[in-house]
C-alpha cells in the first residue's frame, strides 16, 4: 500500500541518493583544485583539464536536479533554506557559474581574461564548491536559526508576511562559526580530493600524473578520514532533533543520530559497508601500483555512505532541517513535503531514472574504452 | 530578522529580470542551432559529402562556446526561486517544483549526456550514432524548454489546483491540466519558434559576412540555404503561435493585453494598433488625457484577434479597474475595489481558519474554509493598496509588443528574399543583401527579449495571476543583500558575454576548418 508517508519516505530517500551522487560527482571539483599542484608542466594540466572537461556536466547537471527534485518533494526546505542561508548559497551557486564558462573558454582566442583566470575560477569552483555543500549539509544534523509560521502569509504573528525567516543577519555566512559544520566541509573538500586522483589514476594515459595522483589520494585521503571522523563523533554523541510520531512535536534527544543507528541496523551495515569500501578503494591504490579501479570502488562507497548519512538525519522520526532556535519550526518529512498528489506523480517520474541512468552509463563508456593520452586530445576534434 | 521591504522586493525582481534576460540571450540559440547542426550533420549523413561534415562541425563548434554561458546563467534561475521568492516557494511550490525537477531528470540529463558525445565522440562512436546524439542534443534542449515554459505558463494562467487552507498552499489536484494547458503547449510553440528563428538568423548573417568577405563561400551557401529554411518556417509560425497568444492573453490575462495596446477606456469591434506613439503626459489610467500622439489602427482586428469575434468588446485598463463590463461567461465583471475586498476577505478568512483550528473550533474552522473558497479566486487583490498597483508598465509593454512584431513581419519577408537569391539569383553578388543579412542579427536578438519583456513586465504585478502578487512572493532579506548579489551578478554575467563574444568572433574569423576534419575517419557505421 503506497502511503502518504511511504512517499515521503521515498523521496528522502531519492534526495539522499541523489545528495550521494552528487558528492561522487565532486570529483571533478576536487581535480579542479589541483591543476596547479599536480601539474607541473602546461601539457600535464591540459591533460588534467580535458579529463574533467568530459565530467563536469555531469556534475553540474546533477545539481540543477537536486535542486528541482529538493523543491518539487520538500518545497518548505527549498523556501527556508535558500531564502534564509542567502549567502551560502549564493556562492556556492556563484562558483558553479564561474565552472560553467571556463572548460570552455579557457583554451579558445579571444577570451579576454587569459586561461589562468579560467583555471583560477576552476580552482575556486573546486574549493569553495566543495566545501559550501559540505558545510550545508552539515546543518542537516547540527541545525540553523530560522522560523517558520505558515500564518505569516495571512496576516498572524507579528514577524511579517514571510513564511521562513531568518534569524540571523548573517544570512549563512554565520555557519561557518560551527566546527561541526566545517569538518564536514573540510571532509567533503578532502573527498572530493581524493576521488579525483582515484579518477586520474583510472583514467589517464600518462605515467608522471598517474605516479602523482597515487601519492596525493594518501596526502588527501588522510586529513579526509580525520575532519569525517571529527564530525561524525561530534554528531553522534550531540543531541539529536527527535519527533513525537503522535503529536509532531520536535525536541532534543539525547544521541539521537546514534540511536539511529542503532534503530535502523540495514541503514548502519550499509553506511559502514560505504566507509569501508571508500578506505578500500584508497588503501588499495596506495598500496598496490598496479591497482587503478580505486575510484569505482571509493566512489560507489561514498555514494552508499552519503545516501545512509542523509537518510539517518530524516528517517526514524527526526527532524532533517532542525531550526536551532525554535524547535517546533524545524522541518520534517511531514510538515516541509508536497502533497500526496504531487508526490505520487513525482514518483511516476522517478521510475525512469534508471533510463537516464542507463543512456548516462553508455554514454561514459562510449567515450572512455581508450584512456586519455596527450595524443588523444587532438585526435578528439575538440578540446579545452 | 528581516521584515519584508518594497526595496528588497524590487532588487529580488531586477535580478531575476537581469539573469533571465542574459540567460534568454543564449538559450535560443542553443535551440535553434542545435536544429540547424542537426539537419547538416544529417545530410552529410545521408549524402556522405564532406563538406556537409565540416558545415556541421564549425557550428557545433559555435554551439559548444554559447551552451557553457547558457548553462552558467540557467542555474541562477532555478535556485534564484527558493533564494529570493521564498513566500512563493512554499505557496505554489507543489505545483510549480514539478516541472523544474522533471526538466532536470529527463531533459537536461539528455541534452549533457549526449553533448559529451557529439563533442568527443567523431572517433569513438559510429557515424549513425554520433547523428543520434546531434539529434538528441537539440530534443533535450526542446524538452528542457518545454518543461521549463509548462511551469511559466501555469505563472500566467494557474490550472489543475487547489487552495489547502491547512498547509497554506496551493496543492496539485491535476498534472494533465498543469502539462497541457493551452497556455503551456501555445507558450512552448511560440518560444521554440523564437529560438529557431534565432539560429537561423545567426548562421544566415555569419555566412552573409563570409559572402561579404569572399572566403568560405560554399560552407556560406549551403549554410544560408538551411538556415533561410528554418528561418521561414520560424517565422511564419510565430505568427501562428502569435495569434493564439494574443487569444490566451485576451481571455485570461485582459490587464496585459491592455497594456500591449495602450488600450484604455475598452470598445466593442476594437482596433489592432499597427503603429502608434503613446502620449507621455498621460499620468494616471483615470485622467482624460489621450493615450495615444498618434496611430494606425486595423479595424475590429483586436477583437478578432482576441475573441474570434469581430464585434466583442475588448476592455480596457479603466474598464478593468472599474469593473462593470459582461465578462465572456455572461457574468459582470468586478472592479478592482470589490476584488480587493474579497481578497482581503479571503486572507482574512485563512488567518482565522488557522487560529480556529489552533483553538480546534471545528465549526468555526469549516465556516472560514467556506468563506476562503468562495474568495480565493481574488486572494491576491488583498495584498494591492490601490488600483495603480494592479497596472503594468504600459509604455514598456505596448512598445516591446509592436517592436517584436514589426521585426517578426520584417523577418518573414527578408527570409522569402533570401530564398529566392538563393534559389533562383546570384547571392554571391547581392552584396546589399550580403550587408542586410548581417546586420539583421541584432534585430533577431531584440524581438526575442521583447517577447519575454511582453510577457513577464505585462503580468506585473503577479508572481502568480490573480494569487500571489511580487510583494508577497518574497524572501525576508534585506535589500543591500540583494543588491550585492545583484552587482555581483551584473558583473559577472557582463564580462562573461563579453568574452563570448570576443571568443565567437575570432572563431568565426578563423572559419570552418575543411583539411582537418576531412582526415577524421569513423569506424564503422
Amino acid at each position: 500500500m503506497i502511503t502518504y508517508e511511504f512517499l515521503q519516505k521515498y523521496w528522502w530517500f531519492i534526495m539522499s541518493l541523489l545528495a550521494g551522487v552528487l558528492v561522487f560527482l565532486l570529483f571533478v571539483q576536487g581535480g579542479q583544485s589541483m591543476l596547479h599542484s599536480l601539474s607541473r608542466k602546461e601539457d600535464e594540466k591540459k591533460l588534467l583539464v580535458n579529463a574533467l572537461g568530459r565530467k563536469w556536466e555531469y556534475t553540474f547537471t546533477t545539481l540543477v536536479t537536486f535542486g528541482g527534485a529538493f523543491f518539487a518533494s520538500f518545497p518548505l526546505f527549498y523556501s527556508t533554506s535558500f531564502g534564509g542561508a542567502y549567502w551560502a548559497w549564493m556562492i556556492l551557486l556563484f562558483c558553479f557559474v564561474l565552472q560553467a564558462v571556463s572548460y570552455e573558454f579557457q583554451s579558445k582566442p579571444g577570451n579576454i581574461f587569459g586561461t589562468t583566470t579560467y583555471r583560477i575560477f576552476l580552482f575556486i569552483n573546486g574549493l569553495l564548491g566543495t566545501f559550501l555543500l559540505g558545510v550545508i549539509v552539515a546543518t542537516f544534523f547540527t541545525g540553523s536559526e530560522f522560523t517558520v509560521g505558515k500564518g505569516n502569509i495571512a496576516g498572524l504573528g507579528v514577524a511579517g508576511p514571510v513564511i521562513s525567516q531568518w534569524q540571523n543577519p548573517l544570512h549563512g555566512l554565520e555557519l561557518l562559526a560551527d566546527l561541526r559544520n566545517l569538518s564536514l566541509g573540510f571532509a567533503v573538500l578532502f573527498l572530493a580530493r581524493t576521488l579525483a586522483n582515484l579518477f586520474f589514476v583510472n583514467r589517464l594515459n600518462h605515467e608522471v600524473l598517474e605516479q602523482r595522483s597515487r601519492k596525493f589520494v594518501l596526502f588527501n585521503g588522510l586529513p579526509f578520514v580525520i575532519f569525517f571522523l571529527i564530525f561524525l563523533v561530534q554528531i553522534l554523541i550531540a543531541d539529536g532533533y527527535a519527533v513525537n510520531p503522535a503529536t509532531q512535536e520536535i525536541y532534543l534527544e539525547q544521541m539521537k543520530y546514534l540511536h539511529n543507528f542503532i534503530d535502523m541496523p540495514v541503514i548502519m551495515a550499509l553506511f559502514l559497508l560505504g566507509v569501508a569500501t571508500v578506505l578500500y578503494g584508497i588503501i588499495r591504490t596506495v598500496f598496490d601500483s598496479d591497482f587503478k579501479g580505486g575510484i569505482w570502488f571509493s566512489g560507489a562507497g561514498t555514494i552508499v555512505t552519503v545516501t545512509m548519512l542523509l537518510l539517518v538525519a530524516g528517517y526514524n522520526h527526526t527532524a532533517y532541517y532542525p531550526s536551532s532556535v525554535d524547535l517546533q519550526s524545524s522541518l520534517t518529512l511531514q510538515n516541509s513535503s508536497s502533497s500526496e498528489f504531487t508526490l505520487s506523480v513525482m514518483a511516476v517520474v522517478s521510475l525512469l531514472v534508471p533510463v537516464v541512468a542507463a543512456y548516462i552509463f553508455y554514454a561514459w563508456r562510449a567515450l572512455e574504452r581508450k584512456k586519455l593520452s596527450l595524443e588523444e586530445l587532438h585526435s578528439d576534434g575538440h578540446a579545452y | 530578522m528581516d521584515l519584508i521591504s518594497a526595496s528588497a522586493v524590487n532588487w529580488s525582481r531586477a535580478q531575476f529580470a537581469l539573469t533571465a534576460g542574459y540567460h534568454w540571450l543564449f538559450v535560443p540559440l542553443t535551440i535553434g542551432l542545435g536544429l540547424i547542426m542537426a539537419v547538416m550533420e544529417s545530410l552529410y549523413v545521408k549524402t556522405g559529402d564532406e563538406k556537409w561534415k565540416t558545415v556541421a562541425t564549425f557550428w557545433q563548434k559555435i554551439f559548444g562556446i554559447n551552451f557553457a554561458i547558457g548553462v552558467a546563467t540557467g542555474i541562477i534561475l532555478e535556485f534564484q526561486f527558493g533564494t529570493n521568492w521564498s513566500n512563493y516557494s512554499w505557496f505554489v511550490g507543489d505545483i510549480f517544483g514539478a516541472p523544474l525537477a522533471i526538466e532536470g531528470i529527463l531533459a537536461f540529463f539528455l541534452e549533457a549526456t549526449f553533448i559529451s558525445i557529439m563533442f568527443f565522440g567523431w572517433n569513438r562512436v559510429s557515424k549513425k550514432m554520433h547523428l543520434t546524439s546531434t539529434w538528441l542534443v537539440f530534443i533535450g534542449a526542446s524538452l528542457s524548454a518545454f518543461w521549463i515554459l509548462v511551469a511559466n505558463a501555469w505563472m500566467q494562467y494557474p490550472t489543475g489546483m487547489e487552495f489547502n487552507p491547512e498547509t497554506v498552499r496551493n496543492e496539485m489536484v491535476d498534472f494533465w491540466a498543469v502539462t497541457c494547458s493551452p497556455v503551456a503547449y501555445n507558450k512552448f510553440l511560440h518560444t521554440t519558434f523564437s529560438c529557431w528563428a534565432v539560429g537561423a538568423a545567426f548562421v544566415v548573417a555569419v555566412s552573409g559576412w563570409y559572402l561579404l568577405k569572399k572566403r568560405h563561400t560554399d560552407f556560406a551557401c549551403r549554410s544560408i540555404r538551411i538556415g533561410s529554411l528554418v528561418g521561414l518556417v520560424a517565422f511564419v509560425m510565430l505568427a501562428v503561435t502569435g495569434d493564439g497568444s494574443a487569444y490566451h492573453v485576451a481571455q485570461k490575462q485582459p490587464m496585459k493585453l491592455a497594456a500591449m495596446e495602450g488600450l484604455y477606456e475598452g470598445k466593442e469591434g476594437a482596433g489592432l494598433v499597427a503603429m502608434g506613439m503613446l502620449n507621455p503626459a498621460k499620468q494616471a489610467y483615470n485622467d482624460e488625457t489621450d493615450p495615444y500622439i498618434f496611430k494606425i489602427e486595423l479595424p475590429k482586428l483586436l477583437s478578432l484577434l482576441g475573441y474570434r469575434n469581430i464585434h466583442a468588446f475588448v476592455p480596457g485598463i479603466t474598464d478593468i479597474v472599474d469593473g462593470g463590463y459582461t465578462l465572456s461567461d455572461g457574468t459582470t465583471a468586478l472592479s478592482f475595489r470589490e476584488r480587493k475586498e474579497r481578497g482581503e476577505l479571503a486572507i482574512r478568512a485563512l488567518a482565522d481558519y488557522q487560529t480556529a483550528r489552533e483553538q480546534e473550533r471545528d465549526a468555526d474552522a469549516a465556516n472560514q474554509e467556506s468563506i476562503l473558497r468562495e474568495n480565493y479566486a481574488h486572494f491576491g487583490y488583498g495584498y494591492l493598496d490601490t488600483a495603480e498597483d494592479l497596472i503594468p508598465n504600459v509604455p514598456l509593454t505596448f512598445y516591446s509588443f509592436h517592436l517584436m512584431v514589426m521585426i517578426g513581419v520584417y523577418f518573414i519577408l527578408f527570409f522569402l528574399v533570401m530564398l529566392y537569391y538563393t534559389g533562383k539569383k546570384d547571392l554571391h553578388n547581392s552584396r546589399w543583401l550580403q550587408y542586410v543579412a548581417l546586420w539583421s542579427l541584432p534585430l533577431a536578438y531584440l524581438a526575442s527579449q521583447l517577447g519575454w519583456v511582453v510577457a513577464e513586465v505585462g503580468r506585473q504585478p503577479w508572481t502568480i495571476q490573480d494569487i500571489l502578487p511580487v510583494q508577497a512572493a518574497s524572501s525576508a532579506i534585506s535589500s543591500h543583500n540583494v543588491v550585492t548579489t545583484f552587482i555581483l551578478f551584473a558583473v559577472l554575467f557582463t564580462g562573461l558575454l563579453v568574452a563570448e563574444v570576443t571568443i565567437m568572433v575570432k572563431q568565426i574569423k578563423k572559419g570552418p576548418e575543411p583539411a582537418a576534419q576531412e582526415k577524421v575517419s569513423h569506424p564503422q557505421g
